[in-house]
């Protein structure tokens, strides 16, 4: 906020100018001003593109956060309860439409259940390979979004109220109950910041159920549907519809293993590059994203409950 | 003069622009077109512009700029918005007249402004080779333009009401 105590002595300097010629008081913007500002963009672009992990303006984005982070958790608090309103007014169209809708989905279960021996033996045999097990170490901190990037800054972000307070730290895996949402970016004390696993920059090591064959999932930032691609290592193996994908992940690495990502719903092979392209829609419905979990080691420290594998709350 | 409100202008300028940026990215996204919200620091960047003098607009746009590549959603590399945001004031400056501007010259100058500002964004994401393409790049500032028209007439004249008593000699003129 340093840039705008210098505008105090321009703004008085200008307008003694205009008292001076005030019959030609045309107001013109300074060009020095304008090429000094926009140099003075350019140098930030520099620093902040050419060391991205230990950048120079990491420090300011986090003192950003610092401040701005309580004022949105407090904001998002406030506008919560509005935001549930359409909820409430729903009419008897509306409610008759779910129940066909729920009708539809029942059956469609129903339909699951039987072949549900088949899925059963494909989930042993997977769950045992991504060693899920491991997974049970990790307890899950409770978080809410309360900020979310605009689609103007082309990059899927959101802002969480949980920070290093409630133990998180970069590289966390944030999910919900349909399955993975993203990564903590960066903490300060009282939030988060996730990248979304939709966003451009966003890849993720992925599994396909049936065949087991690695691949890795790309965000890519489209605005209508979320969609997710996915290219499989081995380019042979041809994914098949409706496989799930989960995350192939590392206790170490960003996304831990196991964790549901989406669904193959296409697949397309591309000649030239002589690899299987596949489209998989996430779980999660990124449009309306409020309560996360962010997974973290079992016994981390927290100002608010936490969840542990178990099921208890400590 | 007197000296204490002259000390007090640029904290009520980055007020109003921490306002924006905080309701920008908590109470719009709920009621956005596929993540597109009203870009409202860019709207007081243009009130500014069309009101105060024009090299503190600037430093304003260049502050508001700042402002939204470091706050904490932000992930893209810092320095784009504010490059956008400057120049959205030096342009909004400089065409502004002498007279109060009709309503419509406002709405003309913030439509510009938001498909100026937004483009500058978008062209020096392909600069720096981030994967947007460019049907979704069109759409996206298609439909910010539209929201940013669509709130002119809520914001606008409050927001420059505001800067005229901030600044009432330039205001008067």
């Amino acid at each position: 906020m340093g840039g705008l105590g210098g505008g105090g002595p321009v703004s008085g300097r200008e307008r003694r100018w205009r008292g001076m010629d005030r019959l030609d008081s045309r107001n013109r913007p300074p060009r020095s001003l304008l090429v000094a500002l926009v140099l003075a963009s350019v140098s930030l672009i520099t620093l902040d593109f050419h060391s991205s992990a230990d950048s120079p303006v990491e420090p300011a984005r986090r003192v950003m956060g610092e401040a701005f982070g309580p004022i949105q958790t407090a904001t998002a608090t406030v506008v919560r309860p509005f935001t549930s309103i359409p909820s409430w007014l729903r009419s008897r169209d509306s409610l008759s439409e779910e129940i066909r809708d729920l009708e539809a989905e029942n059956s469609e279960l129903k339909s699951k259940v039987a072949t549900a021996g088949l899925d059963q033996n494909r989930l042993e045999e997977f769950d045992g390979l991504t060693q899920a097990a491991e997974s049970l170490g990790q307890a899950l901190v409770p978080a809410r979004v309360v900020a979310y990037g605009s689609s103007q800054s082309f990059s899927n972000t959101v802002t969480i109220d949980a920070g290093s307070n409630a133990g998180l730290g970069p590289d966390m895996t944030v999910i919900n109950n349909d399955g993975l949402v993203g990564r903590v970016l960066r903490v300060t004390r009282s939030t988060a910041t996730v990248l979304l696993i939709t966003d451009t920059e966003s890849i993720v090591g992925g599994r396909v159920g049936s065949s087991l064959e690695i691949g890795f999932v790309h965000g890519n930032g489209s605005l209508a549907d979320d969609e997710l691609d996915l290219k499989l290592v081995d380019g042979s193996v041809i994914p098949a519809k409706h496989d799930t994908v989960v995350t192939w992940g590392s206790s170490q690495g960003p996304y831990q293993p196991g964790v549901p990502v989406g669904r193959v719903t296409d697949v397309y092979t591309s000649l030239r590059e002589s690899s299987q392209r596949a489209v998989v829609v996430p779980f999660v419905n990124f449009s309306a994203l409020d309560v996360v979990g962010v997974m973290v080691p079992s016994g981390t420290a927290s100002d608010r409950a936490v969840i542990e594998a178990d099921g208890a709350l400590r | 003069m007197n000296q204490p409100s002259s000390r007090v202008r640029p904290f009520i300028a980055v007020a109003a622009v921490a306002l924006a940026l905080v309701l920008q990215a908590s109470v719009f996204p709920h009621v956005a077109w596929h993540g597109i919200v009203p870009n409202l620091c860019l709207l007081v960047v243009v009130g500014a512009a069309l009101t105060i003098n024009a090299p503190a607009a600037m430093v304003l746009g260049f502050v508001a700029g700042v402002a939204l590549d470091l706050a904490p959603p932000a992930d893209h590399v810092a320095g784009r918005w504010a490059l956008a945001l400057t120049v959205v004031a030096f342009l909004a400056a400089r065409v502004r007249q002498d007279v109060k501007p009709t309503a419509a010259a406002v709405v003309g100058t913030v439509a510009a402004a938001s498909f100026i500002g937004t483009s500058i964004f978008a062209l020096t994401g392909l600069v720096l080779g981030d994967s947007a393409s460019v049907p979704d790049l069109l759409e996206v500032i298609a439909v910010a333009v539209l929201w940013d028209v669509l709130l002119t007439p809520l914001v606008l004249p409050p927001l420059m009401a505001l800067f005229g008593r901030l600044d009432p000699q330039l205001a008067a003129a």
